[in-house]
């Protein structure tokens, strides 16, 4: 069976077969709603840009919210990923580490303190969101780290789940003194949403996830080799305590700042990474760039359904993911046996 | 030449798993690590390909120390063979054996046509190539330890470290990989630590063995010299009858009964 041998092929073959898809539908996606409007029309230049109606749709009312869904699934999807690979457990996924009590915590007390301040155009709840993010899993990471010379993955998980339920736990604190109305926001917020509203919080989150994947361009092959264990992984070379740092920084930054953008959708997290896996094998170098590619595609038409199939109600977008990716992935799953 | 110079090592305070262990391993020669559960004969093989640093003395690749080199360049030079090899997701045969060429790959760690034709070559000598396409986790135990092997092959690597490498196989397999290891060192002048507690494996393969019990040496030298009967009592409590055998063409232990 060559077609298994060359990776360099199959990674040329995997990047444009997701590429294109991911493209197809960034540009369809925001062509779909209440108003109909035309691509011809969206990019005609001989109609100046305050008189075009369908551009000011395309490009001030959907297309954020487009961009918003393809950083927030990539970014999900990515840390997936790395937090199953680096745990070496198919069941990981970006909230694993006590991440989703740390994004919820921070959230719930920006919304029931009523803070109401933007810094450089982004929302309070971002931004505490973001920090509960970082802050649940740097709590995580520094104990694993005191506890042993590198980092094992037992005690990552144990770690995650006690702090998990710490936060939960104070989260649950708050809502229970909260008011109703308070409640109800959070509520909302943890069924996601990715009516960003401008492109500010979009440019801020480039920058969380920029780092964060400068990070993940060092991992495919360690993450390979990390999956035979350890020892394993050491012996054939990779530098194993250095590499679970950046694995862990970049998964921490592209988590929060996927939360901080579309809230806690981590269902794309778990089960994108596993249907790429389906497609394309266990080949991290194909892996981690397809999951990022379909991440991106599964969300934005997630959302486009959200806000298309009852409109003008709008769902939350995190209800549709879970209908629409549980039953995909069950069916590739029972494929052809 | 592999050395380590009178080391220590313990996982927690205290408690010491191995305590003054000096073995030389000479290029070209197959060395046998004997001994109980539990005497630090895995333990000394990770001192020995420095995924463990010693608390005391030190482990050095022909005089420089393990511990400054750098991971990659260990590997280039020693590739192990664990006991057991649990992959978390569906990896292909061919993939396995690609990851030893982890070490000899650029920045972007994608193998080109030399690369496989060397794991190519692995798998051949092993007598995996006909699995190359199947899933490693549907493999037999007989099987994986083979692909695991070629990736330690794959790897390039001088030297080679062995823990209990027939422990989960039948006599067959048991033969075929010993075959396999002799044929190694012959052939491609592979250095070999071999780990186990199949002492005829130990008396087929190995031109030195190094006997542990609870952590320190209690001989070392040509099989032939150190495998007796006195030093089997000394080592397991077990009353055994070495001899010649010369069918085999090498010393045969009998064990016979425990020893009072």
């Amino acid at each position: 069976m060559p077609a298994r041998t060359d990776v360099r092929r199959r990674l040329t073959l995997t990047l444009t077969g997701f590429g294109a898809l991911t493209v197809i539908v960034m540009l369809l996606a925001p062509l779909v709603g209440s108003t109909s409007i035309s691509l011809s029309r969206v990019f005609d230049r001989s109609i100046p840009f305050s008189d075009n109606v369908d551009a000011q749709v395309f490009f001030v009312a959907r297309l954020p919210r487009v961009i918003a869904a393809a950083l927030v699934g990539a970014g999900f999807a990515l840390s997936g990923v790395v937090f199953q690979g680096l745990l070496r457990n198919p069941l990981a996924s970006p909230d694993t580490l006590g991440v989703a009590a740390g994004a919820t915590l921070g959230a719930m007390l920006a919304l029931t303190a009523h803070a109401d301040f933007t810094i450089f155009g982004i929302g309070v709840v971002p931004l505490t969101s973001f920090a509960g993010t970082i802050g649940a899993l740097a709590i995580v990471m520094a104990i694993a780290f005191a506890r042993r010379r590198g980092t094992s993955s037992t005690v990552l998980l144990l770690a995650g789940i006690a702090i998990g339920a710490l936060l939960a736990a104070a989260g649950r604190f708050i809502q229970y003194f909260a008011d109703v109305t308070d409640t109800f926001k959070t509520v909302q917020w943890l069924m996601g949403s990715l009516d960003v509203g401008s492109y500010a919080p979009i440019v801020a989150s480039l920058v969380p996830f920029g780092i964060a994947c400068a990070g993940f361009v060092t991992l495919p092959r360690v993450l390979d080799l990390i999956s035979l264990g350890d020892a394993a992984a050491e012996a054939r070379g990779v530098d194993v305590v250095r590499m679970e740092r950046i694995a862990l920084v970049s998964a921490s930054l592209s988590t929060g700042a996927a939360v901080s953008l579309g809230g806690p959708v981590y269902f794309v997290g778990i089960i994108v990474p596993h249907i790429v896996r389906l497609i394309v094998g266990a080949d991290h170098r194909l892996v981690l760039p397809a999951s990022a590619l379909f991440g991106a595609s599964f969300l934005i038409v997630c959302d486009l359904i959200a806000r298309t199939i009852v409109a003008p109600v709008e769902m939350p977008v995190g209800i549709i993911t879970a209908i629409i990716g549980g039953p995909f992935f069950l069916w590739l799953l029972f494929r052809g046996r | 030449m592999l050395e380590a110079r009178n080391v220590a090592f313990g996982y927690t305070r205290g408690s010491r798993i191995l305590d003054d262990v000096s073995v030389s391993i000479a290029p070209g020669s197959v060395v046998g690590l004997i001994g109980p559960n539990g005497s630090g004969k895995t333990t000394l093989l990770r001192l020995l390909n420095g995924t463990l640093t010693p608390l005391a003395g030190r482990v050095s690749l022909d005089g420089a120390a393990l511990s400054t080199m750098r991971r990659l360049e260990v590997a280039k030079r020693i590739a192990v063979v664990p006991q057991e090899t649990q992959v978390t997701f569906d990896f292909t045969v061919l993939e396995i054996v690609l990851m030893g060429r982890y070490a000899h790959l650029g920045a972007f760690a994608i193998e080109g046509p030399d690369d496989v034709a060397i794991a190519r070559k692995a798998m051949a000598s092993t007598g995996t190539a006909p699995l190359e396409s199947r899933q490693f986790a549907t493999l037999s135990g007989g099987e994986k330890q083979r692909v695991v092997i070629a990736s330690a092959i794959a790897q390039s690597s001088g030297i080679l470290l062995l823990d209990e490498p027939t422990t989960a196989l039948d006599i067959g397999y048991q033969f075929e990989i010993a075959s396999l290891l002799s044929s190694l060192n012959r052939e491609r002048k592979t250095t070999m630590v071999v780990s186990t507690h199949d002492l005829n494996l130990a008396a087929m393969l190995c031109s030195e063995l190094v006997l542990l019990k609870a952590g320190r040496v209690l001989a070392v030298g040509p099989t032939k010299d150190v495998l007796t009967t006195g030093n089997i009592r000394r080592l397991y409590d077990v009353d055994a009858d070495v001899v010649f055998h010369p069918r085999a063409g090498h010393l045969t232990v009998v064990p016979v009964a425990r020893a009072d």
